[in-house]
C-alpha cells in the first residue's frame, strides 16, 4: 500500500453537492425574502417566480424607515429583547447554579414542575395570561412582554445553565476555596469566566425567542407606540391587498439586529474553554 | 505547621454510614498516608480534614483548636487535587500565586514566591502558559506549586500521581518526598496504591470500610499486621493464606502438614495461617515441608515468582531471590520461614506473636 488513498474526486463533488443542497434549502426562504425586498411593486406579480427580478430598487427599504412606524416597532423589539434575554439569563444562571450545585428540599420537585410548564401549549393559557394582565393594568405595555417572555423562557434558559454548570468541574470550585475564595468569590473569578459560553448561548436562544415572538404581543399589544415587529409585520396586511415589497423589506432589516448579536456573542460560543482544567 | 487530631469522627450521607468512630493523631511535620479499596472512605476523611464535607460527627482539631465549623478557607490548609483542577482560564503563574491574589498579597512579593517556587518545581519556562497547553505531568506540577506557594499549616493530597503514567508517577513520588523533607510540613495522602504509601509514609492508616483497620509504619504493616484485611492489603504479591487448624505446637494445614509455630504462644482460635510469597523458601526434597508442583514460572530478573500448586492445599504463590532454574510442572519442595509467619482467628483478626 502507498500511504493514504486519496478519497475519490466523485465522493468528494457528491459530499460537497449534498452541503451544497442542504444550505441552499436552508438558505432559500432568506434569499426569497431579500428577492421580493428589492423587487420594484410593479414587478411583483408579472415577475413573482423569477428567481431575480429585471430591475431591483431600494424604494421599499426606505418607505419602510422613512415613513411608517417601523423605527418604533424595532426599538420596541430591541428592548423587549434585551431586557428578557438579560432578565432570563440572570435568573436561569442563578438557578442552575443552585440546581447544579447544591442539594435542597424539593429540588427535584421544582426541576419536575418546570418540565411540566414546557409541556402545555401557549395556546391553552393565552386566555387566562390576558386576564392577569389586564388584572395588572400591564395590557399594551412592554413591561408585560418582558415579564411573559421572561416567565416563559426561565424553564429552558435553567436547564440550559444547569447544564453548562455541571460540565464545569466541582474540584475547581473546591480549589478556589481552598486557596481562600468565599463561595461566591469562587463563582466570580474561577466559575464565571468559564460559563461565558454558556452566558452567551442562553442570552442568544431567549433573545431570538423573545425577537420573533408573535402570539403573546398580538394579544397584549393594540396601540401602535408599544407594538414590537412581529406584529408591526402584520400592519403591511390591509383588508383589500398585501404590501409584500415593503413587508419583506421590513423583515430583512429585522434580521439585522439578531445577526449583530450573534456575530457579538458568537467569541463566547467557542467550546473548549475548560479544557485543561483537569486530568492529563 | 500543624498538629491534626480526629476524636471519634463519623460520616453520614443519609442513613448511609461512610466513617465510622475514626480517632486519629497526625504530629506536627508527619506524613500520613491514608490507603485503602475504593469506597473505604479515605477520600471523604481527607475531604472532611480540608473542610469540603461537613463531618457528621466527632470533633476535628488543628493544633488543638476546634475546626468543624470552620470554613476550608479559614483552616489554612493546602490540597492538591486527583483532576489537578487548574484553573483553565489563568495561566500557570496566575494559577500558582492564586491564593496570594485572593490574600490580596502585593504584585511584587507574588512575583517573588511564584518564581522561586517555579523554579523549585521546574515551570521557569511555563509561566505564562495556559493549562492547556501543558503535559499531564507539568499540570501536577502546577497543582504542588500552587500548594507550597502558600506557605500552608499542611498540605492534603488526594490520589495525585493517579492520572500519570508509570514512569511519571515514580518521578513525581519522588519529587513528593522532597518536598516534605524540604519543608518538613505536616501531610496527609490518600491513595490506593500500597507502593505510594508504604515509599512515602511515615505513618499508614490503612481504612476499610469505614473503619480504620490499622495505624502504624510501613515496616509495622508489612510485619505485624493487624489482621487478615491489612496482610492481603500490604505486600506484593499478595500473602498467601491457608486454612489451618490449631495443634499442640503451632498449626495444622488441610492437607496435613503441621508447621510450628513457637512464636504465637495461644493458637486455640487459629484457624487460617498466612505467609508471604517471599517468606517461603524453595528447599531440598528431605528438608522440605510441603511439596508441590510449579505451575506458573515468572523469572522477574531479580525474582521469580512460582505458583506452586500443592496436592490437598490448592495454589500457593512463592517468591524467590534471584533466578531460579525451575519450569512449569517442575516439582518443588517448599520450606516455610515460620518466623515470618502470621496466625489468623476466624474472624480475620491476628493471633499476636510472642515478641522474638
Amino acid at each position: 500500500m502507498a500511504g493514504i488513498r486519496k478519497p475519490s474526486p466523485l465522493r468528494t463533488a457528491g459530499k460537497y453537492a449534498a452541503l451544497a443542497a442542504y444550505v441552499g434549502f436552508a438558505l432559500f426562504p432568506l434569499y426569497w425574502l431579500l428577492k421580493i425586498a428589492v423587487t420594484p411593486d410593479q414587478l411583483i406579480y408579472s415577475e413573482g417566480t423569477r428567481l431575480w427580478p429585471s430591475a431591483a430598487t431600494l424604494a421599499n427599504f426606505t418607505t419602510v424607515v422613512f415613513q411608517t412606524d417601523f423605527l418604533a416597532y424595532f426599538r420596541n423589539s430591541v428592548a423587549v429583547s434585551l431586557t428578557t434575554a438579560a432578565a432570563t439569563t440572570l435568573i436561569a444562571a442563578g438557578a442552575g447554579y443552585a440546581f447544579s450545585r447544591f442539594h435542597f428540599r424539593g429540588k427535584s420537585l421544582i426541576i419536575a414542575v418546570m418540565l411540566v410548564t414546557q409541556m402545555f401549549p401557549l395556546l391553552m393559557i393565552i386566555a387566562p395570561i390576558y386576564k392577569i394582565v389586564a388584572a395588572a393594568g400591564l395590557l399594551n405595555s412592554l413591561t408585560s412582554l418582558i415579564i411573559v417572555y421572561t416567565a416563559f423562557n426561565i424553564p429552558f434558559a435553567t436547564f440550559l445553565m444547569q447544564s453548562f454548570f455541571d460540565s464545569i468541574p466541582k474540584d475547581l470550585e473546591e480549589a478556589a476555596m481552598m486557596d481562600g475564595c468565599t463561595r461566591f468569590q469562587a463563582l466570580r473569578k474561577v466559575i464565571l469566566p468559564l460559563t461565558l459560553p454558556g452566558l452567551g448561548a442562553t442570552l442568544g436562544f431567549v433573545f431570538t425567542a423573545a425577537w420573533s415572538e408573535l402570539l403573546f404581543a398580538l394579544m397584549l399589544i393594540n396601540s401602535n407606540d408599544t407594538m414590537t415587529f412581529p406584529v408591526g409585520l402584520l400592519t403591511f396586511v390591509s383588508k383589500f391587498s398585501v404590501d409584500w415589497g415593503q413587508m419583506m423589506a421590513a423583515g430583512v432589516l429585522a434580521l439585522v439586529p439578531s445577526c449583530l448579536f450573534f456575530i457579538f456573542i458568537q467569541r463566547y460560543l467557542v467550546q473548549g474553554l475548560t479544557s485543561g482544567a483537569v486530568k492529563g | 505547621m500543624a498538629r491534626i487530631e480526629l476524636r471519634n469522627v463519623f460520616k453520614h450521607y443519609g442513613r448511609t454510614e461512610v466513617l465510622r468512630d475514626i480517632s486519629l493523631d497526625i504530629e506536627d511535620g508527619e506524613f500520613v498516608v491514608l490507603v485503602g479499596p475504593s469506597g473505604c472512605g479515605k477520600s471523604t476523611l481527607l475531604r472532611m480534614i480540608a473542610g469540603l464535607e461537613p463531618i457528621t460527627g466527632g470533633e476535628f482539631l488543628i493544633d488543638g483548636e476546634r475546626m468543624n465549623e470552620v470554613t476550608p478557607r479559614n483552616r489554612d490548609i493546602a490540597m492538591v487535587f486527583q483532576s489537578y483542577a487548574l484553573y483553565p482560564h489563568m495561566d500557570v503563574a496566575r494559577n500558582m500565586g492564586f491564593s496570594m491574589e485572593i490574600r490580596r498579597d502585593a504584585a511584587e512579593k507574588r512575583r517573588v514566591r511564584v518564581t522561586e517556587a517555579a523554579k523549585t518545581l521546574g515551570l521557569g519556562a511555563l509561566l505564562d502558559r495556559l493549562p492547556k497547553a501543558l503535559s499531564g505531568g507539568q499540570r501536577q506540577r502546577v497543582a504542588m506549586g500552587r500548594a507550597i506557594i502558600r506557605d500552608p499549616r499542611a498540605f492534603l493530597f488526594d490520589e495525585p500521581l493517579s492520572n500519570l503514567d508509570a514512569a511519571l508517577r515514580v518521578e513525581m513520588r519522588l519529587e513528593i518526598a522532597r518536598l516534605h523533607q524540604r519543608l518538613a510540613a505536616t501531610m496527609v495522602y490518600v491513595t490506593h496504591d500500597q507502593v505510594e504509601a508504604l515509599t512515602l509514609a511515615d505513618r499508614i492508616v490503612v481504612l476499610e470500610g469505614g473503619d480504620i483497620q490499622q495505624v502504624g509504619t510501613p515496616l509495622d504493616l508489612y510485619e505485624r499486621p493487624a489482621n487478615r484485611f491489612v496482610a492481603r492489603f500490604i505486600g506484593s504479591p499478595t500473602m498467601n493464606i491457608l486454612e489451618a487448624t490449631p495443634t499442640e505446637t503451632g498449626v495444622e494445614l488441610k492437607n496435613g502438614a503441621r508447621i510450628d509455630l513457637p512464636q504465637v504462644p495461644d493458637r486455640s482460635t487459629a484457624r487460617q495461617l498466612g505467609i508471604r510469597p517471599e517468606h517461603i523458601d524453595l528447599a531440598g526434597p528431605e528438608s522440605g515441608q510441603i511439596s508441590g508442583v510449579a505451575d506458573v514460572v515468572e523469572h522477574l530478573g531479580s525474582d521469580t515468582n512460582i505458583y506452586v500448586d500443592v496436592p490437598g492445599l490448592g495454589p500457593l504463590m512463592v517468591r524467590a531471590h534471584g533466578n531460579v532454574p525451575l519450569r512449569p510442572r517442575d516439582a518443588v519442595s517448599l520450606r516455610f520461614q515460620t518466623g515470618n509467619a502470621h496466625v489468623f482467628a476466624a474472624d480475620g483478626t491476628a493471633l499476636r506473636s510472642a515478641p522474638v
